[in-house]
């Protein structure tokens, strides 16, 4: 809103009332000459007619007339004092003083005034700038991690923090690692339970590893007893794409290979990693089974994160996440079979060691509620900025 | 494995409120993985009785054949009812399954008289499915068993519950009722008593024939081998009842006796059976391997190419059976057969896996072979075999032959404490004992050492790690106590994984979502990249057994992956995107040949490799680099109330390029570049010092329009393995000048074939050390330059350490920047 700039109405008076005067001359007699103008009344007349414009200037543009009417060479308070100087020395004092608290009192009230205008006018311009903070404010679009990568380095932070290194290894890898230094043999039953992808030839030596294990080995020949060590990574099976199978997924394997290591410090870390995953007191359970490479070996439950097992036979609370078995199957461990520590040339009477290992992906579907693993294959943008920076 | 709980119990003595989950649950906490409890026939409620089909009148005149059928179901079911029937699996005579109105069938689907096809029919005659016992639909059960009028549903097992137990490889003893049996008996803490070593008696055996000879021809092959022969066998004796019962509770269709009794002793003892017609038979039956025999028709009338190292049985006809795996068809068990010869062997475990890789021909029998058959057994199971055949379809027993090499258990030593040990809680030696004699072993203790000798069924146990699993797993892991280990004090992350955490958070913090895509890609996607023939990124290694026949390589570029995800967002309808990937690509090393060695080195496992051993295991390996590579399309910032959007372009791809290095402290430099699939002119080869690392720029149109991605598409692949390398340990920190800055603006006419930062690098050089930064701010080229040329305008910023700079020194600056252009690319003062 534009403000109009009117001149003050006291202005007008004043001016006619003095403005053809002129200044009276120097009083070089010291003759007691009377001034009009410096009279006590005239004066605070010319005050109150100052102070009313200052009070009705309405903006800060108005108020600047009303300042140079008032205050400036030719305001009637201005050209009052230059009398002074017309009066006989022993009045000049008095009436100096007088001026002097005259020009204070308008001064002061211009510089009120002007901060509760400039006030009054921040609060207006400000309001008049007001935008719809609503709209759209996503100029650029949204980037993210994949989850997978998020989930893993999670998941080996856990670790870190309680002193293991991460650990990687080729994922074009050599049988010898993948198979036989675990305790895999040539014609073992288990080199039949996973399809494996031969890279060059059937018999090159060289697959696409079917799982986060050789690094173990890796981990034991390339780094000084004792070993604490986790090692995420891309691992492949023949498997055909479908909602739940991939044939490239993600593990995350754990080995501590120390004097004294038990079966109760593998337990002990599990329950760790699943409260620190899936939040206070929540518990594993350990299966016996079998994998070639550790020995006892277990397979590994979670219990069930969000019922805590309430759901088990209980039909009137039912849990997606865990199909009411109170359980979710997480993955394998086990004790490091003392052959594989052989293999990598360690002392079995003085060393023991746990070794466990979880798909990325299953972990994934779980714990988000992802339903499709081909969401996790795909690329489609709109599934990665679903997730951020964080899991 | 499936076996019915009414199976178990004839083995163990359960206390009968004791349920199959209950024995589920017990099996689990040992360590057998029982996948699943079922009741045959669950939700079966009602009459279902043996009928004796009278009368079929096959009705005409429908879609489908109906046939309207009398059937005898006997006085309790009231004799002869009318009942119309779908299936035409049986005839006048046969014996069938019959629902009687009333009841309710799986799927609670009640049968009632009702009018249908012109006849009120009776009662249903039931199939395999709809009784719930199995999927087969494909006609109605016809009953080997049971008399007119009997219980048809107690004698199909309706109600039994089964376990279906997913046996590991090392469990080989669980693939039978009797080694399920004692792991139920020890789990409930119930006696064992072993049916299987009460060898059945049999009758002396007859001189009416010889028993059939029999050898191992190579004793690789089977360790014993036995043959036991009836002859007079009735072929068309039925199974009996209960029999048929079990083996279709375990999964198994009955077929006839003498192979159903087969089925169900391997099924019991877990010890794999084959019956021979002798009267197919030419001289003796012996094990062996293949040789130079090429050709066998196996029972599924399939006809083999043989293997050298096939393990194969033969007479004096040739081979006559694939050991271990799967009969022969010229010499199988047909209605005819009265010369039964029954095979119970031990065959080698690796010897039957491999025949049945190479065949890829899983049986009942190899899955038991493979996994470790009890090694004494056989002489047992096919006395319990000949029993069952004899007292079911009679004939005359006429002896065995058997061949045996020597066998002595395996015997363990384990200290005594070595479960506690390992399971990190007090186990006595008490315990140790009693768990191990559980399992079937003798334990003998001198001196904290036990010498275990292992049972002929366990043939997994050789070391003392897998006495220690049996000692722990009996007591249950739930009793393992739960102990955090103390770590020794870690380092944290090492400096490339910081690095490479580093560089995908920066990339997506700078709006580029990143991506994991499958390495598999094919010499079409190169074609369409443009991947010129000799380029390295052709040397790909080459898998044997891809998912898709055309994608047989692994990646050389990230490229592909990331082409491909773009191209699917587009299609299902983002348009505005950048995708990253952070990930392995493949390259064969100089002369790594396609097809990889031909004999890898394989070092024993017994031992550490040498470091020489590892070396070589290492030169078996494609060079496998981490690359990090983005694809740009759309928009870099929408359009919306701000206005129009701004679409990526080239300079952004360069410029993320340029962003990572600078994260991990690398300053990339920028060179005129041409690399495919970039366009010609629009492609930023980045370097650090003399080599190149990555190449940035706008892809070229042919590949946009061959990879069917939206124009303009932009991207970046760099190696990221030789970025990192050049990462700095310590970032120095930068000097912040805080005397006044003095600001020139220098505009110079070049040569338009002379790279912008080419004059800004000399610039700067020429500046020397007061001149703090050089920025290009403008490019001008038209009618006020000469043709050829442009005018490049840079922002000159000085600064002194100490002081502010005189009028004479700022003049100086500039003069020297200007001079050493002039000198080395004949810049020329605009304006000047």
């Amino acid at each position: 809103m534009a403000q109009e700039i009117s001149t003050p109405m006291s202005l007008v008076s004043l001016n006619s009332l003095q403005g053809s005067e002129g200044v009276s001359a120097p009083n070089k007699s010291y003759d007691p000459v009377g001034v009009a103008s410096l009279e006590a009344e005239a004066v605070d007349a010319m005050v109150e007619a100052a102070l009313s414009d200052i009070a009705a200037a309405g903006d800060l543009d108005v108020l600047k007339s009303v300042r140079l009417a008032h205050t400036g060479d030719k305001s009637p308070l201005a050209l009052a004092n230059r009398e002074i100087g017309a009066l006989p020395p022993a009045a000049k004092a008095e009436v100096g003083k007088r001026m002097g608290a005259a020009r204070g009192r308008v001064r002061e009230a211009l510089e009120q005034r002007q901060v509760v205008l400039e006030q009054e006018r921040d609060a207006r311009v400000l309001i008049e700038e007001s935008v719809d903070v609503t709209v759209p404010t996503d100029r650029s679009p949204q980037g993210a991690r994949h989850p997978l990568s998020t989930l893993m380095e999670r998941m080996a932070d856990v670790f870190i923090a309680m002193g293991y290194g991460v650990a990687e290894g080729p994922e074009a890898e050599a049988e010898w690692f993948n198979f036989d230094s675990l305790n895999i043999a040539p014609d073992h039953p288990a080199r039949s339970m996973q399809d494996t992808f031969f890279v060059g030839g059937e018999s090159s030596g060289v697959v696409m590893r079917t799982q986060t294990s050789p690094i173990q080995m890796r981990a034991l020949l390339e780094r000084d007893l004792p070993v604490y060590v986790v090692a995420p990574g891309r691992v492949y099976r023949t498997d055909e794409l479908d909602a739940t199978h991939t044939p490239v997924f993600h593990q995350i394997e754990g080995l501590a290979v120390d004097e004294g290591i038990t079966m109760a410090h593998l337990k002990g870390t599990l329950d760790h990693l699943a409260a620190s995953m899936f939040g206070e007191g929540v518990r594993t359970r350990l299966r016996p089974s079998y994998f070639p490479f550790t020995e006892p070996s277990a397979e590994l439950d979670l219990e069930c994160f969000v019922c805590r097992g309430a759901s088990v036979g209980d039909p009137s609370r039912p849990c997606r996440t865990c199909g009411s078995e109170g359980w979710i199957e997480w993955g394998g461990c086990g004790m490091v079979n003392p052959r594989v520590l052989r293999a990598a040339g360690i002392d079995t009477d003085r060393y023991s060691g746990f070794a466990f290992g979880m798909g990325v992906e299953r972990t994934l579907m779980f714990r988000h509620g992802v339903t499709d693993m081909r969401d996790m294959v795909e690329g489609d943008v709109r599934f990665t900025r679903g997730f951020g920076l964080e899991v | 494995m499936r076996v019915s709980l009414e199976w178990i119990r004839e083995w163990v003595d359960l206390p009968p409120d004791v349920t199959a989950r209950d024995v589920a649950e017990r099996l689990i906490a040992a360590g057998l993985e029982v996948e699943s409890v079922e009741t045959l026939g669950e939700g079966f409620n009602g009459t279902l009785l043996v009928g004796h089909v009278r009368e079929i009148e096959e009705l005409t005149g429908f879609k489908k054949p109906i046939r309207w059928c009398q059937v005898d179901v006997g006085s309790a079911g009231s004799g002869v009812r009318g009942i119309i029937c779908g299936a035409s699996n049986f005839a006048v005579g046969d014996r069938v399954a019959v629902a009687l109105p009333g009841t309710i069938l799986p799927g609670d689907f009640q049968i009632a008289a009702r009018e249908t096809y012109g006849h009120v029919s009776d009662g249903m005659i039931c199939s395999e499915r709809e009784l719930g016992l199995g999927e087969d639909h494909a006609g109605i059960i016809v009953l080997d068993a049971g008399d007119v009028g009997d219980d048809a549903a107690a004698l199909l097992g309706v109600g039994d519950e089964v376990l279906d137990i997913a046996v590991t490889p090392d469990r080989g003893y669980a693939l039978s009722v009797r080694g399920v049996a004692r792991e139920v008996a020890t789990a409930f803490g119930f006696p064992f008593v072993d049916q299987a070593m009460e060898l059945a008696e049999l009758p002396a055996p007859g001189e009416a024939a010889p028993p059939w000879e029999c050898s191992v021809a190579d004793p690789s092959v089977a360790d014993l081998f036995t043959l036991r022969r009836i002859i007079g066998f009735d072929p068309k004796a039925a199974t009996p009842a209960w029999m048929s019962r079990r083996l279709i509770s375990a999964g198994m269709r009955p077929v006839s006796l003498a192979v159903d009794v087969t089925n169900y002793v391997m099924l019991e003892y877990g010890q794999p059976l084959h019956a021979f017609d002798g009267g197919t038979l030419h001289g003796a039956v012996r094990a062996d391997r293949a040789g130079d025999d090429r050709k066998l028709t196996t029972l599924d009338h399939v006809e083999r190419t043989l293997d050298p190292t096939d393990i194969v049985i033969r007479d004096d006809s040739g081979p006559i059976g694939l050991a271990g795996t799967m009969g022969g068809l010229a010499t199988e068990i047909t209605d005819d057969s009265t010369d039964i010869v029954l095979e119970a062997a031990h065959f080698d475990p690796i010897a039957v896996a491999r025949t049945v890789r190479r065949h890829r021909l899983p049986s009942e029998a190899s899955r038991r072979f493979e996994r470790g058959v009890d090694r004494v057994i056989a002489p047992y199971a096919s006395a319990r075999a000949a029993q069952l055949l004899l007292e079911h379809g009679g004939g005359e027993y006429v002896g065995m032959t058997a061949w045996e090499s020597p066998y002595s258990p395996t015997v363990i030593e384990m200290s005594v404490d070595l479960p506690a040990r390992t399971a990190g809680m007090d186990i006595s030696e008490e315990l140790v004992v009693q768990r191990l004699g559980e399992v079937g072993c003798d334990v003998d203790i001198d001196a904290g050492l036990a010498k275990v000798t292992v049972p002929p069924w366990r043939s997994d146990l050789t070391d003392p790690a897998d006495l220690v699993e049996e000692v722990i797993r009996l007591g249950g892991y739930d009793a393992v106590p739960s102990v955090l280990p103390a770590a020794p004090s870690g380092f944290g992350l090492t400096r490339d994984q910081r690095l490479r955490k580093r560089v995908a958070l920066a990339l997506a913090g700078s709006g580029v979502a990143e991506i994991l895509s499958y390495p598999f890609i094919g010499a079409e996607e190169l074609d369409a990249l443009q991947i010129p023939a000799d380029d390295d990124r052709r040397s790909a290694p080459l898998l044997v057994n891809p998912l898709r026949d055309e994608q047989p390589m692994l990646r050389t570029t990230l490229l592909p992956g990331l082409l491909a995800a773009l191209r699917r967002s587009v299609a299902r309808g983002s348009h505005d995107m950048a995708l990253s990937e952070i990930g392995r690509v493949f390259f064969r090393r100089p002369g790594q040949q396609p097809a990889g060695s031909d004999n890898p080195p394989r070092p024993p496992v017994e031992v550490r490799p040498t470091a020489a051993q590892i070396a070589e295991l290492e030169a078996l390996l494609p060079d496998q680099p981490r690359h990090l590579a983005a694809v740009f399309t759309g928009l870099r910032e929408r359009s919306g109330w701000w206005g129009s959007g701004v679409a990526y372009d080239w300079a952004d791809a360069i410029q993320a390029a340029r962003s990572v290095a600078s994260v991990v402290g690398v300053d990339l430099i920028v060179e005129q570049g041409q690399d495919a699939p970039f366009h010609p002119g629009r492609t930023a080869a980045l370097k650090i010092g003399d080599r190149v690392i990555g190449y940035a720029g706008e892809l070229h149109p042919r590949v946009i329009a061959a990879m069917s991605v939206p124009e303009r598409t932009v991207a970046f692949e760099l190696d990221l393995d030789a970025l990192l390398a050049h990462s700095v340990d310590a970032v120095p920190a930068p000097h912040v000048g805080t005397q006044p800055m003095a600001k020139e603006d220098l505009a110079v006419i070049v040569d338009e074939s002379i790279p912008a930062e080419l004059i800004a690098a000399t610039l700067r050089e020429g500046g020397g050390d007061l001149l703090e930064s050089v920025r290009l701010f403008d490019i001008y080229a038209g009618p006020q330059v000469p043709q050829g040329s442009r005018s490049l305008a840079f922002a000159l910023r000085m600064r002194a350490p100490d002081r502010t700079l005189s009028a004479e020194e700022i003049a100086g600056v500039r003069d020297g920047a200007l001079h050493l252009a002039t000198e080395r690319h004949g810049a020329v003062l605009r304006g000047a």
